[in-house]
């Protein structure tokens, strides 16, 4: 019994190892790809065409803009701290990257005769774990403001760090709300009951929309991108960095937001649920509803980047004032009236509707 | 004080309610009129593929004309020089050796012939002094140089192609404006 505990699964292993690299290879690509779809969102706003020169319809643009940056000069100011200079970006990436661990991305696969589960950890404690991964991100926004050495950068990290903190609360609070209703932290399972019975956005509409305001300010995204106002602050938090570090940095702010609308769609809109479609009675297609699944958790995925992009080439940037006001007066006070009477709601539920 | 238009209007300085300190509906509005410009028809012209039509009157580069036997119509008398007031048309005249015929029209030609093209201001002045018919504006603009010396224009660039040695280039070079004129003439 103890050998067969020890033993290493090799299958389990390799199985994962394939996961991993792929459930990265695809958030790397979707985050260039968004780099993409927010110069083309922003053009046609704008009533522009945006980058259409580089292959068809601007298609290599993001190939393009990573290799100027990698062909950039890197320059590492002689008054920062080296070490935390170029620690600052690395987190900010691995903080990104580690969140997709806990994902459901679709159903199980059968590969020769073997379930293959399509998420790399299904820990009974997913969504605090990616709350624990997400609050790290700010590490990434303090340390390369500190370690520049530049009143600019430590301001705007100063303000990202204020930021992200103060957006947090209002963000678990919605949350608690949410999990009231699941009554379990594991991810796989809060998309199940979706699957069995209606998406939690139709039970926590404020819940979610409270969420979606702080995966703004969480991404640093526009009307919430205090930590690198371009007119007050110079480039913010990043304005010493230069070649891929930069870089770095701006794909860890794309990954962060692709994360944040996979994070939100699991939640609330139903995971790989398919819409309208009752999961279940496909169950004869095997493979095939598994891979249906997985692209309409990306459908999903993709309206919510539209989301996070359309917002942010409408609305202007707050002030900071406004900001702590909307954050402290008014998203915690809505998200904790909307925990409370969530709780009233669920108390009554399991007394069977008794006062 | 009294108001200077009857346009303007005092401004609201109410304190926000709760809702309008969400910004919750006027960004709604905002996101509206941004979703309504995504479908709407870009403003943008692709350049180099498309172009943008020139007025039938626009001046560009200058050319040099020649008569229908390809013989050089300038004669070097200088009014276009005198005439245009960015000083940019320089000139030197020389006498037409016998068996040149076939090359200048008249006795006089002028060996050197040169336009700043960054001193002109494509007044067309130039066109309605000279008595010859010999310059006038094109349809096209100069094209971008890394150097001022590539903005002086000698007679090779000038000069419009020979119609009895190259008709093709010679109608391509005359356009459009150039045929409507002998048209309507």
């Amino acid at each position: 019994m103890h050998s067969a505990l020890l033993a290493i699964d090799l299958f389990l292993v390799i199985e994962k190892l394939v996961l991993i690299v792929g459930i990265v290879s695809i958030s790397l690509v979707i985050a260039m790809y968004e780099t993409y779809a927010e110069r083309k969102v922003a053009a046609f706003i704008q009533d522009r065409r945006g980058p259409n020169r580089a292959g068809p319809f601007g298609i290599l643009q993001p190939l393009a803009d990573g290799l100027k940056l990698f062909m950039k000069e890197e320059i590492i100011p002689n008054t920062s701290n080296r070490f935390l200079f170029i620690l600052g970006p690395c987190l900010a990436m691995l903080a990104a990257m580690m969140t997709s661990a806990v994902i459901p991305w679709g159903g199980t696969l059968n590969v020769f005769g073997r379930e293959v589960n399509l998420q790399i950890a299904d820990i009974n404690i997913g969504i605090l774990y990616v709350f624990g991964v997400v609050s790290m991100g700010v590490y990434g926004i303090m340390i390369g403001g500190w370690a520049s050495n530049n009143k600019f950068s430590l301001m705007a990290a100063l303000r990202g760090a204020s930021q992200v903190i103060s957006y947090e609360l209002p963000m678990g609070l919605s949350l608690i709300a949410l999990l009231m209703l699941t009554g379990s932290l594991k991810m796989s399972e809060i998309v199940g009951q979706q699957i069995d019975s209606w998406y939690n956005v139709l039970y926590q509409p404020l819940g979610f929309f409270i969420f979606l305001v702080c995966a703004f300010a969480e991404c640093n995204r526009t009307p919430f991108d205090l930590p690198e106002a371009e007119n007050e602050l110079n480039f913010g938090y990043h304005q010493e960095y230069s070649s891929m570090k930069l870089g770095f940095y701006l794909f860890a702010e794309y990954i962060n937001m692709f994360i944040s609308s996979v994070v939100m769609a699991t939640l609330f809109w139903g995971g790989y649920d398919i819409p309208f479609v009752n999961d279940a009675s496909l169950t004869g297609m095997g493979n095939w509803l598994v891979l249906l699944q997985g692209l309409s958790l990306f459908i999903k995925v993709a309206i919510f980047i539209f989301v996070f992009m359309w917002v942010r080439w409408t609305i202007p940037r707050f002030r900071y004032d406004q900001l702590m006001n909307l954050g402290w007066k008014a998203l915690i006070p809505l998200s904790l009236v909307n925990m409370i009477v969530t709780a009233a709601i669920v108390l009554l539920k399991t007394n069977g509707w008794k006062f | 004080m009294q108001a200077l238009t009857s346009r303007a209007k005092p401004v609201d300085r109410k304190p926000m309610t709760f809702l309008e300190k969400l910004y919750v509906w006027s960004i709604f509005k905002g996101m509206m009129i941004t979703l309504r410009h995504l479908f709407k028809k870009k403003a943008t012209i692709s350049y180099p593929e498309e172009k943008r039509p020139f007025s039938p009157v626009f001046r560009g580069l200058h050319i040099l004309n020649r008569d229908e036997e390809g013989r050089e119509r300038c004669t070097a008398c200088g009014l276009c020089a005198l005439a245009c007031p960015a000083e940019a048309i320089t000139m030197e005249a020389a006498e037409r050796l016998p068996g040149e015929e076939n090359l200048y029209r008249e006795e006089k030609y002028a060996a050197k012939y040169e336009i700043n093209m960054l001193r002109c201001i494509f007044c067309g002045l130039c066109e309605e002094a000279c008595p010859k018919d010999a310059v006038y504006l094109s349809e096209t603009f100069a094209p971008s140089n890394y150097q001022r010396k590539g903005f002086i224009y000698g007679k090779q660039d000038l000069l419009i192609p020979n119609p009895k040695d190259n008709p093709g280039e010679y109608w391509k070079a005359v356009g459009n404006r150039k045929a409507n004129k002998e048209q309507s003439n």
